[in-house]
């Protein structure tokens, strides 16, 4: 039977849903157990929302002054030292997860599969490559430990109801002080999450300014959107970076994805393609987002935005 | 301070890489090839520390069969003051890229390794944090700025809720994001001069590093199509469309 340990997210005392979204791609393996551990300095409210996710277990805490912030380098040797009573070690495909999962993995000598959007059985998985341009289906060794990040774009958050056990986990490791937190600037402000918003709103190259770029700002607050952007709109620093969507910045799933003013190229379009409905607005009838687009308006977004803005 | 820098070479980003009917790989046969382009940055931001004196060298690495000396040379006339080609005809994976790095860390005692973040063609993510670990050695990845002082570096990362800063202690590795900075151009004289720049070839097997190319891949398959929608003419229709989807 396989024994699934998820490492949990989270930030000032808030699970993430990535955390949720794991539970999920867990479940998929049939007869699993799921075990969730919570490395915090105060694990005890994080803890209590995990065991409240469906199909968890048990929850397990690591309370620890030094899990303050979640570094890697001293997350991962706490995780490898209840990792051995585990068959697979989970966690997120968001930038905790990406950090922090291969360090786990080396340190037990085991591979890791990135991305993983599909479950087929206990050790075989799909997960996208080239951009997305091509789906692999992996196998796993079945004598090893498999340590696996979760594309949380491609699960549903698992629902509440759950009632798992809560268990202070001893370990005793030694911890790294050659990293060391210093801050955390955050962006998005009051606006949805971006990976865990109903509807999004991006703009792209086409906005032409920073100042233009209010305007999807605008919209994405009549929508209460969250707000994106594509590479090229990040690197002309029309958007900060927190708010790329794409192969090399967010992967996510919305509802309802309108992309104003985005060409469509594939790294973006990778990072979309799991949204419910795709709507796009350009003025190049023949832009690639079209070809995706299940509802394509061509023309000026200076003049349809504003109109569409009147119009909701 | 020596500078440890991974180029690997990769399908260019231009390239739209189709799967094989059979579902036995991607055809890449011919394509154009280059540095990954995470790499480049990395390699850009080894030669401004060494340019602006917090380094004194800085190694290109590439891992792959002989055809990878192209991109050692493209770093090399980037800048680079030598390369290293660790030959092997086998595409190996992340765990084992590691081991190697971790392997030539041991050899060239450098003070950062610098590596991308992802590869464009496995999408990874994987091999600084594995090497960070390996070489028990502080990581600090998805790096938008890196700042060197004396010992310790201090790096901006970029992360889902915004921008983290961290300060690691030397020697330590760094992953590179795409905004960190724009790599510079390959001049003809840099080509030339590059020519008398020392390479290294060394062979894999004599490294004597444990495989880590534990995953085998059993199936290639295109990505599911999206079907094609519908155009609308104008904003009352676009409203419209979304009502009959319930999302307005």
């Amino acid at each position: 039977m396989s024994r699934i340990l998820i490492i949990a997210e989270h930030l000032n005392g808030q699970l993430n849903q990535s955390t949720a979204k794991c539970v999920s791609c867990a479940s998929k393996i049939s007869g699993a157990s799921i075990d969730i551990v919570v490395l915090a300095a105060q694990p005890a409210p994080i803890a209590a929302q995990a065991a409240s996710i469906a199909g968890v277990t048990r929850v397990r805490t690591i309370a620890n002054p030094a899990n303050e912030h979640a570094i890697a380098a001293v997350y991962a040797p706490q995780v490898c030292a209840i990792a051995g009573e585990y068959t697979h070690v989970f966690g997120p495909s968001t930038t905790f997860g990406k950090d922090l999962m291969p360090r786990i993995a080396a340190l037990l000598g085991a591979s890791q599969l990135s991305d993983v959007m599909a479950v087929d059985d206990a050790h075989s998985f799909k997960r996208p490559i080239y951009a997305g341009n091509a789906i692999i289906t992996v196998k796993a060794p079945t004598d090893q430990l498999v340590v696996a990040t979760v594309r949380t774009a491609s699960f549903p958050a698992a629902g509440a109801g759950g009632s798992a056990n809560i268990e202070a986990a001893q370990v005793d490791v030694q911890l790294p002080t050659h990293t060391r937190y210093v801050h955390l600037q955050q962006g998005g402000g009051d606006r949805p999450d971006l990976q865990t918003a109903r509807f999004v709103v991006s703009g792209g190259r086409a906005l032409g300014s920073a100042d233009a770029f209010k305007l999807i700002y605008d919209l994405g607050d009549k929508l209460k959107a969250g707000v994106g952007a594509s590479r090229a709109a990040v690197d002309s620093g029309y958007a900060p970076n927190d708010m790329q969507v794409g192969q090399t910045g967010k992967i996510i799933a919305p509802e309802l994805y309108v992309a104003i003013g985005i060409s469509g190229a594939i790294q973006h379009l990778t990072g979309i393609k799991d949204a419910g409905t795709i709507v796009a607005i350009n003025k190049d009838a023949e832009a690639p987002i079209f070809e995706v687009a299940d509802i394509g308006l061509v023309g000026d977004l200076f003049k349809l935005v504003p109109e569409l803005m009147r119009a909701l | 301070m020596k500078i440890l820098v991974g180029l690997k070479r990769v399908v260019d980003y231009t390239v739209r890489v189709q799967v094989k009917p059979d579902g036995s790989g991607v055809a890449i046969d011919g394509v154009k090839m280059s540095i990954n382009p995470f790499d480049e940055i990395a390699l850009e931001e080894a030669l401004r520390l060494r340019d602006a004196g917090k380094a004194t060298e800085v190694v290109v690495v590439s891992i792959g069969q002989q055809s990878s000396m192209q991109q050692i040379d493209s770093g090399l006339a980037m800048g680079a003051n030598r390369g290293i080609l660790v030959k092997t005809d086998k595409a190996i994976q992340p765990l084992t890229a590691a081991r190697i790095f971790a392997k030539l860390v041991e050899k060239e005692r450098p003070g950062l390794v610098i590596l991308g973040k992802q590869a464009i063609d496995d999408d990874a993510n994987q091999t600084a944090q594995m090497l960070a670990a390996l070489i028990d050695r502080p990581q600090a990845t998805f790096a938008s700025k890196v700042e060197i002082d004396g010992n310790l570096a201090r790096v901006t990362r970029e992360v889902d809720v915004g921008l983290e800063t961290l300060e690691v202690e030397l020697p330590a590795v760094i992953s590179v994001d795409l905004r960190l900075n724009t790599p510079r151009f390959i001049k003809l004289p840099d080509i030339m001069k590059a020519k008398s720049k020392p390479r290294e070839t060394l062979e894999l097997a004599s490294l004597g590093v444990e495989s880590g190319d534990h995953l085998t891949v059993t199936h290639y398959a295109p990505p599911a199509k999206r079907q094609k929608g519908v155009m609308v003419k104008d904003v009352p229709e676009l409203i419209a469309a979304l009502k009959a989807k319930g999302l307005l």
